[in-house]
């Protein structure tokens, strides 16, 4: 069993275990298992070495490195990364290498964390199987013929194949809770402002959030600790107080007040429910006043999802024509280097979603869709509030099924989109949503438990998820 | 098209063919007659899922453009350090004269 | 201005775009500066990097209040909105603009002349980046490629929409001009239309008068005054020509060709322009509260119209056209405090009026530099005849390039002024010695008022202030004796 990202940085703070000896063995681990996974776009083998170089000798110094102290992190390769090749998994990006670092890469940093290499995603995170990907799909690591879930499927892979303790991702309608319980690991999406988007190459800005992968509850805790807080950088940043995270993973749930979502259990496939059943009853037994809410908007927020967020994502995505950065395919004049450029550059999902949104917008149709969804968008969120006058926190499956095969949905968008039914409601209402491993279906593939709480709830969040990760079935490995 | 008005058939009409070039030429993207034919049935079965949404009624409710609360988010008037030209040129598919350099534009574009 | 064919009308809305008088940006800390090489002042945020995101200049808020405040403006809850289309001077390629949620909703501008012209909204937007068209025959158009520098990209603008209620070419001048002043007079721009700081697009129709209003054209490229007057002209001719052959104005976007002195069709006209606007999600709401509007409100000085009476106030009898005209200049460029100061250190009114409208306005970069007590001593000299309009104007001219004292520097340019007493002794002589002319004038014949000025120049060696002189020469012929 390999450390724990916490264990990891007790143990380089302490000069136990050298950073260099850290980071060399998580690179050698992806030198020799992804082949078969690939879960990473690129590796930074000679940066990371040379960084966690400078951790020991900071650690040599006497000079505290930070809590991540030699931690190696897989990025998803959506975050800015200065000087290193950011892709968002497209073609239309080509070599770019943008000039800044994303804000939650500084954080990271600056908590002594090391970057081994970027992760492999679905197009502008716009799936939800990383099989939209020029670079070609991720493989789950618990069964090779499955998807491991998407949008930011590399990161939950590298994390469930030992590669990484821990990793980023970004999260709009559920990328990464849905791919933690696709391959067996915690996933969190905070509140929405809780965690500074800049760098983020945008894919639904009212809903996008960057959060994290761990193999444990508290390591998660952790890395969203580094991440968080206020950033002048964006404007849609909260000022309030970061919530505490660490403090609250062993509080456990006595006197806590969840609800079980009728709808986040009731409609998903048997052993899914099952499981998300078990989880109720195992807060039940640890003291939480546990009982059955029904909140009937959250059968609309994925039709309400997939307006808004491809409307959002067709303004975002049209900055990609060639100008500037990235590809440029020619053309006799500007427009139809344009068109060239993007008919080239974006894969069909993407020139989906573009189609989709601009049509949602366009003229004649914006009080139909748009319009409509965001109305929508607020009834999702008032179900929301009135449960939480109730409950402290909501619980429900993370997802309809565990990880499809590879090639299951691609031909059929709709079906692909119905695999985020259980976590866009949050993303749409702004409020946290972590997704913890909770057993597995008959086939031995993960199941993943979804826990809500209000936004800047995340002291609830983490208590629930640390309650959760004891009473977890034992793991059953193949 | 104002955004702040419902109307009273939100029920929207079907996508065609026609709609989906036009949206897709407002995008600047081409699409292959196969691709057209593909795009039109795989969106309009998802407007048709999305369709749902007309039987809510959503009569009152303010459109949420945003999970926040916030307003009023500012920042100080005081310079910042730009990039180094270099730096932003490098990126650029084509440079002149310290300009991005694109083919000609024709005065029906935009 | 030449007028319109009888029987018609010209009906005008301007759209002015102000660019505000920030240090940075309106969403990144990039310097708005205008004349830097091309792609010096940028930053992931204004060449709309992937990844990077806005926040909003409160300086340029704060601008965008006080034109409301001008103007008569409600500030209210605004919004910014994503105005889409593609264009490559536009690095996100779409806009950050205010749509149905303007911080500045109505308002009126009251020109010189009396007439109000109602406004509509002035709302907050960026700028675009500039295109420069080359090879080829380097129009848009002839040219085979062009080059964009992103150093304007970002820049804030207020664009300042009116209501249809011009209806001359002179009008809207008078309107941009008035707008000018006040835009300047309330520090949110330099003014200068030569840089692009204010730029204009008119909404031109033409109707029977008191018929409905007409199909309207959109001018755009309208930088200078001049353009503006010719531009409308054209169009509205145009128009009238049109509909005159019994055919129909198309609504449409236009171009001003100044060298060709026309305006011209800019886009294709089969597809409809579809901005998809929609909430910008990276930014959230403006509501200003009551005090932060009242700060605002505080610290405008007074307006254009307000500083203007003033200098008529102090010019005391009725201004002739010519006064008039120079008051509104003088207000216009900023002088106006000159002005007053001046006549608080005892210059006399029309004089510091017309010498700063005249000989200060046309340094501008020294007016700034003219200290008011030197100017009203040089005023008082010219006024009481010890030095020629003709020195006066040289001393002056002094003054504004080097500073100093008006008195030294008349003495070094051998300017020295004739002492009174001095003066009123050659004159006498001059009487004394020319008995029959002096008789004529005293008779009051002022034909021979010129020659005997020139008698007493001539004496004196030209020294002598032929304004001093006549004032003498009445003086004692008044006196009777
Ligand atoms: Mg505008
Ligand atoms: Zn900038």
């Amino acid at each position: 069993m390999s450390p724990t990202a916490l264990e990891l940085a007790a143990a380089v703070r302490t000069a136990e275990r050298s950073a260099r000896d850290a980071v060399a063995a998580s690179i050698e681990a992806i030198a020799a298992g992804d082949g078969a996974i690939h879960a990473f776009v690129e590796v930074l083998a000679d940066r990371a070495l040379a960084r966690a170089e400078q951790i020991d000798a900071a650690v040599a110094a006497g000079s505290d490195p930070g809590p991540l102290a030699g931690v190696p992190v897989a990025l998803k390769d959506n975050l800015c990364t200065r000087g290193v090749p950011t892709t968002c998994a497209s073609r239309i990006l080509g070599t770019w290498c943008p000039p800044y670092d994303a804000t939650v890469v500084e954080r990271l940093e600056r908590a002594g964390a090391v970057v081994v290499g970027k992760t492999n995603m679905d197009e502008f995170a716009m799936g939800s199987s990383t099989e939209n990907s020029c670079f070609g799909p991720t493989r789950n690591p618990r069964d090779h013929a499955r998807v491991p879930g998407g949008s930011s499927g590399g990161s939950a892979a590298a994390v469930a194949a030992g590669f990484v303790p821990l990793a980023l991702g970004s999260d709009t309608g559920g990328s990464i809770r849905q791919p933690a319980a696709f391959c067996g690991v915690v996933g969190v999406k905070p509140t929405y402002g809780l965690v500074s988007r800049y760098g983020l190459v945008a894919f639904a800005s009212s809903l996008d959030q960057i959060g994290p992968f761990a193999a444990t509850v508290a390591d998660a805790a952790a890395a969203l600790a580094a991440i968080a807080g206020h950033d002048e950088r964006d404007s849609t940043s909260l000022s309030d107080p970061v919530p505490e995270l660490a403090a609250a993973v062993g509080r456990g749930v006595l006197g806590r007040r969840i609800g079980v979502v009728k709808e986040l259990v009731d409609g998903v496939d048997r052993p899914v429910a099952a499981r998300a059943r078990e989880a109720a009853e195992a807060m039940a037994a640890a003291g939480a006043t546990v009982e059955e809410v029904s909140i009937p908007q959250l059968r609309y927020g994925l039709a309400a999802y997939y307006l808004l967020a491809p409307a959002e994502a067709s303004s975002n995505l049209a900055r990609f024509d060639g100008v500037r950065y990235g590809l440029r395919v020619d053309a006799p004049d500007a427009s139809a280097m344009n068109v060239a450029t993007r008919t080239e550059g974006f894969g069909a999902e993407v020139k989906r979603r573009i189609m989709l949104g601009t049509y949602a917008l366009s003229a004649g149709y914006y009080d139909a869709y748009y319009a409509r969804a965001q109305r929508v968008r607020t009834l999702v969120a008032q179900g929301f509030g009135r449960a939480f006058a109730t409950f402290d926190a909501l619980l429900g499956a993370t997802t309809p099924t565990t990880a499809f095969a590879l090639a299951e949905r691609t031909e059929n968008p709709l079906a692909m989109y119905l695999s985020d039914t259980c976590t866009v409601p949050a993303s749409l209402a702004g409020i946290p949503a972590i997704s913890v491993p909770f057993g597995a279906d008959p086939a031995g593939l993960p199941v993943g438990v979804q826990v809500m709480a209000p936004a800047l709830g995340e002291s609830t969040l983490f208590a629930v998820a640390g309650a959760l990760e004891r009473a977890a079935p034992p793991e059953r490995r193949p | 098209m104002t955004p702040g008005d419902t109307r009273p058939d939100p029920r929207p009409p079907a996508i065609g063919p026609e709609q989906v070039r036009h949206v897709a030429r407002l995008a600047r993207l081409r699409l292959s007659d196969e691709e057209l034919a593909r795009f039109t049935g795989q969106l309009a079965a998802v407007l048709d899922y999305a369709a749902e949404l007309a039987e809510l009624d959503v009569e009152g409710l303010e459109p949420m453009a945003h999970p926040l609360p916030l307003r009023n988010v500012l920042r100080s008037d005081e310079p910042r350090p730009p990039l180094r030209r270099d730096e932003v040129l490098e990126q650029a598919p084509a440079v002149e004269d310290g300009c991005f350099c694109v083919p000609r534009i024709l005065s029906g574009e935009g | 201005m030449t007028g319109l064919p009888d029987g018609w009308e010209v009906v005008v809305g301007l759209e002015v775009h102000c660019e505000l008088a920030t240090a940075t940006k309106l969403f990144c800390g990039c310097a708005n500066a205008f004349g830097a090489e091309p792609n010096t002042n940028v930053c992931p945020v204004c060449l709309g990097l992937p990844g990077s995101l806005p926040v909003l200049n409160r300086r340029a808020v704060e601008l965008a209040m006080r034109i409301g405040v001008a103007l008569g403006a409600r500030i209210a809850p605004s919004v910014f909105h994503r105005k889409n289309y593609f264009y490559p001077d536009m690095p996100k390629d779409f806009q950050i603009s205010q749509y149905d949620a303007p911080i500045n909703r109505g308002g009126r501008l009251e020109l010189p002349d009396g007439t109000v012209v109602g406004i509509e909204r002035a709302h907050l937007e960026e700028d675009t980046g500039k295109t420069t068209h080359v090879g080829g025959t380097g129009r848009i158009g002839g040219a085979d490629r062009a080059l964009v520098d992103y150093n304007r990209a970002g820049v804030p603008l207020v664009e300042i929409v009116s209501a249809p209620d011009i209806r001359s070419a002179a009008q809207a001048r008078a309107y941009v001009a008035e707008l000018r002043a006040i835009l300047v007079a309330t520090g949110a721009s330099d003014g200068r239309m030569e840089e692009g700081s204010l730029r204009v697009d008119a909404n031109v129709s033409v109707r029977r008068p008191g018929g409905p209003l007409g199909t309207r054209c959109e001018i755009k490229n309208l930088n200078s005054m001049r353009s503006l007057g010719r531009a409308i002209e054209f169009e509205a001719a145009r128009q009238i020509a049109q509909c005159a052959a019994g055919g129909q104005v198309v609504q449409e976007t236009r171009h001003w060709d100044e060298d060709r002195g026309e305006t011209v069709p800019m886009r294709s006209k089969e597809e409809a322009e579809d901005y998809r606007y929609f909430p910008e999600p990276d930014l959230v709401p403006l509501e200003p509260d009551q005090r932060w509007q009242a700060e605002v409100a505080a610290s405008i000085g007074p307006l254009p119209a307000e500083r203007r009476v003033r200098l008529l106030h102090l010019l005391g009898a009725a201004p002739t056209p010519a006064q008039a005209e120079q008051v509104r200049s003088v207000v216009a460029s900023d002088l106006d405090a000159l002005v007053v100061a001046a006549c608080e250190h005892g210059a006399p009114a029309s004089l510091a009026l017309a010498r700063t409208a005249n000989e200060v306005a046309a340094e501008p970069s020294s007016a700034a530099r003219l200290d008011p007590a030197a100017f009203a001593t040089l005023l008082v000299l010219e006024a009481s005849g010890e030095l020629a309009t003709s020195q006066s104007k040289q001393v002056l001219a002094e003054l504004l390039a080097t500073g100093g004292d008006p008195a030294e520097i008349a003495r070094r340019l051998g300017f020295e002024p004739m002492d009174r007493g001095e003066l009123a002794g050659v004159i006498e002589q001059v009487i004394a010695e020319h008995p029959e002319d002096w008789a004529r004038f005293a008779g009051g014949e002022d034909k021979v008022r010129g020659p005997l000025i020139g008698a007493v120049r001539k004496a004196t060696g030209n020294k002598a202030d032929p304004a001093a002189v006549g004032r003498y020469l009445d003086e004692r012929r008044a006196r009777g004796s």
